[in-house]
């Protein structure tokens, strides 16, 4: 069975071009709404790129800003300034 | 030439550089005394880096811009008169129960982290331990101010702290986290960072506060998830610590082992109250205690076990009991706190038939066989106005101090006992989780300070019960027994225009 990476975030304004680019940049994630929070699954490796987040939000991203937006997750993290990621890969 | 704008990883460095001197006026070992003496063994501290490299002017401006919203919420709240919009005011018990039960444990760790972030010799948890020391002591106070507003209308919530430190209940969260503190640095890192934080937290604060959305408390959802967007630095360091133990020696791994089993049991018995909270308490219901402990226990543990199990640490033992309790905790603990009813600082309900239609729906296996039947019973009596109470001053399990009310596994119709003879006493326990707590460090849990034991004793204000409420500072008659008929009904209703419910005549 897959190992889940996971992330959750705020249900608003500030977290939805996050939730985009997850969305755009692991094809295999599923959403869980919840009240006021959305929970994304993705098989072993969730990846945040600032980048995609930047392509949605429309000026730029600090990938540092993910913890104004950030309620939990599942996965050994690194952060960069680039990309966050969540895996169980090694 | 302008100065290139230096990384993440080139701004952790130099924040945390030369910070892990080498002490030379005074011996190492006696400028941090405690970190050795529980066995663990640590070759090279330089290992342990935060992988969200937070630096400090980061977490303040982050921090700051969190509290500015916060608090912008909490105004317009107050201003607006939120508390008018909540689902029903018996939803306020579960706002009760939060700010009596865990929000002294955040002011507890942030005691605990200060102390661990001093006492640890490495760079990484030291920095660490001291946001997440800052982080909890915001949490209390948040929580305290936005409950605040609700204080003026609704019963049972002044007198919070004071409560924590005497409510029979209470003793439960409270003495979760004196073990805790009264452990080592090391040991308390895995139980608070570890198994609280990582593994067991999310069943906390997610439901909690989806709960919260979802019942129109605007500022709880808001310092709620404020605080949540922290824990997921301390989460962080919880899975952190544990592969940095596993990875510096193989001799730490039977120890590790062993707290890890400990605390998830611990932090399970603890979470009973959440698994209440969900399935009786919110109006309107999120999910079930059993589809959360699914998502993130059954679910997300299992991703994070599968991943520790290459440093050969095992699944929690006694993980599948705590399965199997899934289906049964929320139903028991409810029934106690129905029956106690006079002596808890919250009100209590039957569950009305919509309610009961839900639990069977949720709980196929359990509730119509077992449970249903129960609370259909007790509100025939109270319509015959013979509502039960339970006069006895129950027996408590010596490790997790909870009544003796939970049943055996593979046998929910019988009530689970087990003790253990030491030092020419006998004490009790509600399973074999909590006996072999006990049973490893009789020592420590020989001395637990269990509220029935106290009231026996004569150390909580006298004999009687309206003595011991009178110690716990409960007003009796607006704090404690059913909703129905209670002060916090009547002001609902008047705000509703409803006419009171025919019992609170």
């Amino acid at each position: 069975m897959a190992q889940i990476a996971s992330i959750t975030l705020y249900q608003n304004d500030e977290a939805r071009p996050v939730m985009e680019a997850i969305l755009q940049d692991n094809p295999t994630a599923r959403v869980l709404n919840m009240p006021g929070a959305v929970k994304i699954d993705v098989d072993d490796e969730l990846i945040i790129n600032r980048a995609t987040v930047e392509e949605k939000l429309g000026s730029e991203w600090d990938c540092q800003q993910i913890h104004m937006v950030l309620i939990s997750m599942a996965g050994n993290l690194d952060e960069d300034d680039d990309r966050i990621t969540l895996s169980w890969k090694h | 030439m302008a100065v290139k704008k230096m990384g993440l990883k080139q701004k952790y460095a130099h924040l945390t550089r030369g910070l892990d001197w080498e002490t030379s006026y005074q011996k190492m070992d006696d400028v941090f005394p405690y970190d050795q003496f529980e066995g663990i063994k640590i070759t090279d501290w330089s290992k342990w880096e935060d992988p969200f490299r937070l630096t400090m002017d980061s977490y303040w401006k982050f921090q700051a811009e969190k509290e500015r919203k916060l608090y912008a919420v909490i105004d317009a709240f107050a201003q607006n008169n939120g508390q008018l919009n909540v689902s029903d005011a018996r939803y306020i018990n579960v706002l009760k129960l939060f700010l009596t039960g865990v929000s002294p444990l955040e002011y507890q760790a942030h005691r605990g982290f200060a102390f661990t972030g001093r006492h640890m010799r490495g760079v990484g948890p030291r920095i660490a331990a001291q946001m997440q020391s800052l982080d909890e002591l915001r949490h209390f106070q948040t929580q305290a101010h936005t409950i605040s507003h609700y204080n003026k209308f609704f019963d049972g919530i002044a007198e919070f702290q004071h409560m924590h430190d005497r409510v029979w209940y209470l003793s439960v969260p409270k003495s979760f986290f004196d073990d805790a503190r009264a452990s080592g640095p090391f040991e308390f890192m895995i139980a608070i960072g570890f198994a609280f934080e990582y593994v067991l937290t999310n069943l906390l604060f997610v439901p909690f506060m989806s709960g919260a959305a979802y019942n129109g408390d605007m500022s709880t959802v808001t310092f709620g998830f404020s605080a949540q967007s922290d824990e997921s630095r301390h989460m962080t360091l919880g899975i952190e610590v544990i592969k940095f133990l596993l990875e510096q020696h193989p001799d730490n791994l039977p120890i590790v082992q062993k707290w890890v089993d400990k605390w998830f049991w611990r932090g399970f018995k603890v979470l009973g109250l959440v698994a209440m909270m969900m399935d009786y308490m919110l109006p309107k219901k999120v999910m079930s205690w059993k589809e959360a402990w699914e998502i993130y226990f059954t679910e997300a543990g299992g991703s994070l076990f599968t991943d520790l199990e290459r440093y050969g640490l095992k699944v929690p033992k006694y993980a599948d009991v705590a399965t199997e309790m899934a289906e049964h905790i929320s139903h028991q603990n409810w029934a106690v706190f129905y029956q106690y009813t006079h002596a808890a600082a919250f009100h209590t309900w039957t569950p009305d038939k919509e309610h009961l239609d839900w639990l069977s729906e949720k709980y196929p296996n359990t509730f119509d066989k077992y449970y249903r039947p129960r609370w259909e019973m007790w509100a025939k009596m109270d319509e015959e106005g013979k509502r039960f109470y339970n006069m006895a001053l129950p027996q408590l399990c010596q490790t997790c101090q909870i009544p003796m009310a939970y049943t055996e596994p593979g046998d929910p119709t019988q009530i689970s006992f087990r003790c253990t003879e030491w030092n020419g006493e006998m004490y009790h326990f509600c399973s074999d989780g909590c006996k072999d707590i006990f049973d490893d460090e009789p020592e420590k849990y020989a001395q637990s300070w269990l509220p029935v034991h106290q009231i026996f004793q004569g150390n909580c204000g006298g004999p009687t019960v309206p003595d011991v409420l009178n110690w716990y500072r409960l007003n009796a008659g607006a704090d404690n027994m059913d909703y129905v008929g209670s002060p916090d009904e009547q002001i609902w209703n008047s705000w509703k225009g409803k006419a009171p419910a025919e019992a609170a005549e």
